[in-house]
């Protein structure tokens, strides 16, 4: 193929003076790996030492900027007109003088980074300056504030208002044995200042609420979202796209998780992938349905990567693009996403102009009254000594979890088996319904009012309750 | 090579560069060569800035060139360089200019000093490394 390349006015003078040449090839890199043998002396105007083309080169086939094809893997056909565009960079030194310097300490200890040509002292400065505000020091959290720390983040923010729980530990590695108990921002400052001295830790003991969510963020200039719950994850991309500050979005659930990033000024915001919350109830939280340790710690390392390439200025951001992590299969898979013009929050005519009631938003809070259907561990465990069988304990949990721990007597029906095994229920019996904590239990006791039973409790607190309260010897988890 | 441009084109220059303060502004210079290869600014052509999130930075986006070049080229001019302010900085390249600098064309700065304009210099990018020069600039006075 004889493809035509059009050469800009500066660039003439290492072709001659000519201002087109012919080239041939099936591809546009084929074409400008042949303009670059032809005449050397374009290399370093076009090219960076690897070999890929310099930001602000563009290349243009026919009238389209080949990044908006297939870059260079873009096919050529016979006639085709490649054309040199140059965008006009540049600007005052002020930038530099403002970056923070490193000492002599920090240089040593960012030499890896150093290295790099990507990040170099300059990268490395501006990563120096960054206010990043993490939300969450959990999960998640544990490893991207770790790595942003190391990484020699500036100033780190971080909103947790949670203590140090034994259960958090098969996965928040931020935490340790000695700070169970503490609160997780003292935990996790004292972590982080022992894992580099440098960075300026600044705790916000609070649940991110609509009232205060504005005035956190706005002091930063990039949010990592670690959070495990669809309220604070919709205010944190509304508080985000209202101010125009970027969202680096994981998410976690048993042995999945997907991560991206959500810059409403130039791709798709989390409204746009997830109009609507899922009804409540429908996707368990970790507590309820598990997490695998190691899982987060991938999630939340992506996260922490995009942050560091967003400050930096290097590679491809996650904007507009999902990633789907399945940790069993162990793969990794991607979606593109779009900006949905009818967005309510980032489209074209939004109609979210500030900051709602996400816990309503989120329709939780709007269940049923259940007051008078709970039964407490100890009411339970009196009326039993006195009914005896005549009150039926049913566990509704796995089988998995009924092999750690289980209260004697009990019959175990799981809750996804329930609606076919209802046959197996006295209906004129006393039922108490028991799960975990005491959530899929109350699931567990709709399905059996909705198929007539009369009388059905729950658990409060369900079997964690139970061995806290009654049976101190048994295992919890 | 020089660069010739009348003293109210350079007067244009300071103008835009205050009325930018205390951003950048940027614009693009249309001329032709003339004698002795010597460019001649004919006119200026202010650029949209593209860089919306840092003040001490600018970019003339390629879109915006490739539609200029097509009008300029009907009046028979060419773009013989570039022109930005430095607000509080002097008129001479950053590291950042060099490194974004594109061979023969010319780059000139301008100092804008507390909002006020103040001197202006021609910049060009060596040969043989990322490092800039300065350039002949004539400022011709009008008759």
């Amino acid at each position: 193929m004889s493809v035509t390349v059009s050469i800009p006015t500066p660039l003439r003078s290492f072709t001659g003076g000519h201002d087109a040449v012919e080239l041939a090839g099936s591809t546009v890199g084929e074409v400008l790996d042949g303009l670059l043998s032809a005449h050397s002396g374009l290399k370093r105007h076009l090219v960076q030492d690897d070999g890929r083309l310099r930001n602000f080169v563009n290349l243009y086939l026919n009238d389209t900027d080949i990044r908006q094809l297939e870059s260079v893997r873009t096919p050529v056909t016979e006639g085709d007109v490649l054309t040199i565009v140059p965008s006009i960079a540049g600007g005052s030194p002020a930038v530099d003088t403002e970056l923070p310097k490193l000492a002599h300490a920090e240089i040593l200890r960012y030499s890896r980074h150093l290295l790099l040509p990507e990040v170099g002292l300059e990268g490395q400065r501006k990563l120096k300056a960054a206010r990043v505000l993490t939300i969450g020091a959990g999960g998640l959290g544990s490893p991207f504030a770790l790595y942003l720390a190391a990484a020699g983040v500036g100033t780190l923010g971080i909103v947790d208002f949670d203590a140090v729980d034994l259960t958090n530990l098969q996965r928040q590695i931020i935490h340790g044995t000695s700070t169970l108990g503490t609160s997780k921002l003292e935990s996790a400052r004292a972590r982080l200042a022992d894992l580099n001295p440098n960075v300026n830790v600044e705790p916000h003991e609070t649940r991110l609420t609509s009232e205060n969510a504005l005035d956190i963020i706005r002091e930063y200039d990039i949010v990592v979202d670690g959070t495990d719950n669809f309220p604070t994850r919709y205010l944190v991309n509304d508080a985000c796209v209202l101010l125009g500050k970027p969202n680096v979005y994981g998410s976690i659930f048993r042995f999945e998780g997907q991560a991206s990033v959500f810059y409403a000024k130039e791709g798709p915001c989390y409204r746009c992938l997830y109009s609507e919350p899922p009804p409540p109830g429908l996707v368990p939280s970790c507590a309820e349905g598990g997490v695998l340790g190691v899982l987060p710690g991938i999630i939340g390392c992506i996260q922490a990567l995009e942050t560091i390439k967003w400050i930096i200025g290097a590679g491809d951001s996650l904007v507009g693009r999902l990633v789907l992590f399945d940790a069993l299969k162990l793969r990794f898979r991607e979606l593109k996403l779009r900006k949905d013009p009818n967005c309510p929050i980032c489209g074209t005519n939004p109609t979210i102009h500030e900051l709602i009631d996400y816990v309503a938003f989120c329709g939780i809070g709007a269940e049923p009254d259940y007051s008078g259907v709970e039964i407490s561990v100890e009411e339970f465990k009196k009326e039993r000594e006195i009914k005896g069988s005549g009150l039926v304990l049913v566990d509704v949990r796995e089988p998995h979890e009924w092999d750690i721990a289980h209260i004697d007597g009990a019959r175990l029906i799981p809750l996804g088996q329930l609606p076919d095994r209802l046959s197996e229920l006295d209906g004129h019996a006393e039922l108490v319904m028991q799960c975990h904590k005491g959530s899929r239990s109350m699931k567990a006791l709709e399905i059996l009012r909705g198929a007539g039973f009369g009388k059905v409790r729950n658990l409060a607190g369900g079997i964690d309750a139970w061995a806290e309260r009654i049976e101190p010897g048994m295992a919890r988890y | 090579m020089t660069i010739r441009l009348s003293e109210s084109l350079a007067g244009e220059i300071r103008r835009h560069g205050e009325a930018a303060y205390p951003a950048e502004c940027c614009g693009v210079l249309a001329g032709r060569i003339g004698a002795g290869d010597s460019k001649e600014v004919v006119r200026l052509e202010p650029a949209v800035n593209r860089r919306t999130d840092d003040p001490h930075r600018y970019l003339i986006a390629p879109e915006d060139l490739r539609r200029l070049e097509v009008r300029l080229g009907a009046d028979g001019l060419d773009i013989v360089g570039y022109y930005h302010s430095h607000p509080d900085h002097p008129a001479a390249p950053s590291a950042f200019d060099a490194d974004h600098a594109w061979p023969w064309y010319s780059y000139i700065i301008v100092r804008i000093d507390g909002g006020r304009g103040a001197d202006l210099a021609s910049w060009v990018l060596d040969d043989d490394q990322p490092r800039m020069h300065p350039e002949p600039l004539e400022v011709l006075s009008e008759v």
